[in-house]
């Protein structure tokens, strides 16, 4: 509204549902969070350190101020292409639970995002919820413009057993999801590479800087979550 | 239930009642400022990049020109005119004034929200703490070595 990207004629104010907010550790080790629980909240959260990428990444948006009152909720439905939780919610494989009038329904992360400021998350529906499995093999990296700001390219890595899943921001509409053969640097090169990255350009960063940074920020968030198996 | 444009909310601010009919569109800045008579609080950017707005609410800090008035209803807030008792500065004021931490002072009432609320948390913050603690706030003097200075004088 700020940015006179959308005039409401109507505002509905979540703040008083309390099922919307808080962070829940299951018995399997997998993470609810509420969509409106705040950034700050998962930073300072002891359920949240079941997966220590979540509060480390929530502390590099923005600032004080704005992560007191973003939630990631939020973060995700706007689908800001320079957002950092999209890519991060597809590497470790989180899931949306969107609510409707009739139906309640679960949405992987990498089907929820469709577009620029676009989600699966229709008309007369609302996320409630994100689900994180369990693990700690995670990393992230990225280049902003400043320290915490509005990101050129940012990379999120989770690796399980064999298996590694990338996911590149700020290089499409959408988080660029790759799963390279293994962890090795070829390996990874090799994925950014065949995934002929077209990244849009601004006055901040070249289409061909942007490729560049994919390719640097990709070895640099696996070697990251390959420290922390 | 039938969506209003005004509406009656009651907020304590710096320890002071407030009751008071607005617009559901007015923004808590603008309902501070205007409404309120309390002008310490600067609207800069109005777009939530500057933090020259930055209050307490509910020990919360926040831009509060990224808020609602309604949003606020019930809450305690805290501006920069709170800071000061019977007319004497703080530690943290005085500190500011020491270490010649304001140029123009546009930035200085949301800088000392931001420093209230970091040094409630952490007494005492290193440099790049007290870095982290006034990122949301842009001295558009780029005065910022004097102002970490004095918020570091103050922990102390």
């Amino acid at each position: 509204m700020k940015a006179r990207a959308a005039s409401p004629d109507v505002l509905v104010d979540l703040a008083d549902i309390a099922e919307l907010r808080g962070i829940e550790l299951g018995s399997d080790g997998t993470l609810e969070l509420g969509a409106m629980t705040t950034y700050t909240d998962i930073i300072d959260s002891a359920e949240a350190r079941a997966r220590p990428i979540l509060g480390e990444v929530c502390n590099q948006i923005a600032d004080v101020q704005v992560r007191n009152r973003g939630t990631i909720g939020g973060n995700v439905c706007s689908n800001d292409p320079t957002n950092h939780l999209p890519p991060l919610l597809v590497a470790i494989g989180a899931t949306m639970t969107i609510v409707g009038q009739a139906v309640e329904r679960s949405v992987p992360a990498d089907e929820f995002f469709l577009g620029v400021y676009m989600t699966a998350a229709g008309p007369g529906e609302l996320l409630t919820k994100i689900s994180v499995p369990p693990g700690k093999s995670d990393g992230f990296a990225s280049v902003p413009i400043g320290k915490d700001g509005t990101c050129i390219v940012n990379v999120a890595a989770s690796l399980t057993n064999r298996t590694a899943r990338l996911a590149i921001g700020c290089v499409d509409a959408v988080p660029v999801l790759l799963t390279p053969d293994s962890t090795e640097d070829a390996a990874v090169r090799k994925a950014v590479h065949d995934a002929n990255l077209d990244p849009p350009w601004d006055v901040h960063a070249s289409a061909e800087y942007r490729r560049h940074l994919a390719e640097v920020l990709a070895l640099r968030a696996v070697a990251q979550a390959a420290e922390r198996r | 239930m039938d969506p209003v444009s005004r509406k009656t909310i009651t907020v304590d601010v710096n320890g002071e009642r407030y009751e008071r009919e607005l617009d559901a569109r007015r923004l808590l800045i603008h309902f501070i400022r205007d409404d309120l008579d309390l002008t310490g609080s600067h609207i800069g950017c109005d777009t939530g990049n500057c933090g020259a707005c930055s209050v307490l609410v509910d020990g919360t800090l926040v831009k509060s020109c990224m808020m609602l008035a309604v949003q606020a209803d019930g809450a305690k807030i805290e501006t920069v005119e709170g800071l000061a008792a019977d007319g004497e500065l703080n530690g943290l004021q005085q500190a500011f004034s020491d270490h010649h931490a304001l140029q123009c002072g546009y930035c200085t009432p949301g800088m000392l929200m931001s420093a209230t609320a970091l040094l409630r948390e952490n007494k005492s913050p290193s440099e790049d703490e007290i870095r982290k603690g006034i990122q949301g706030n842009i001295c558009r003097c780029t005065g910022y070595v004097n102002i970490v200075e004095a918020i570091r004088a103050a922990a102390q």
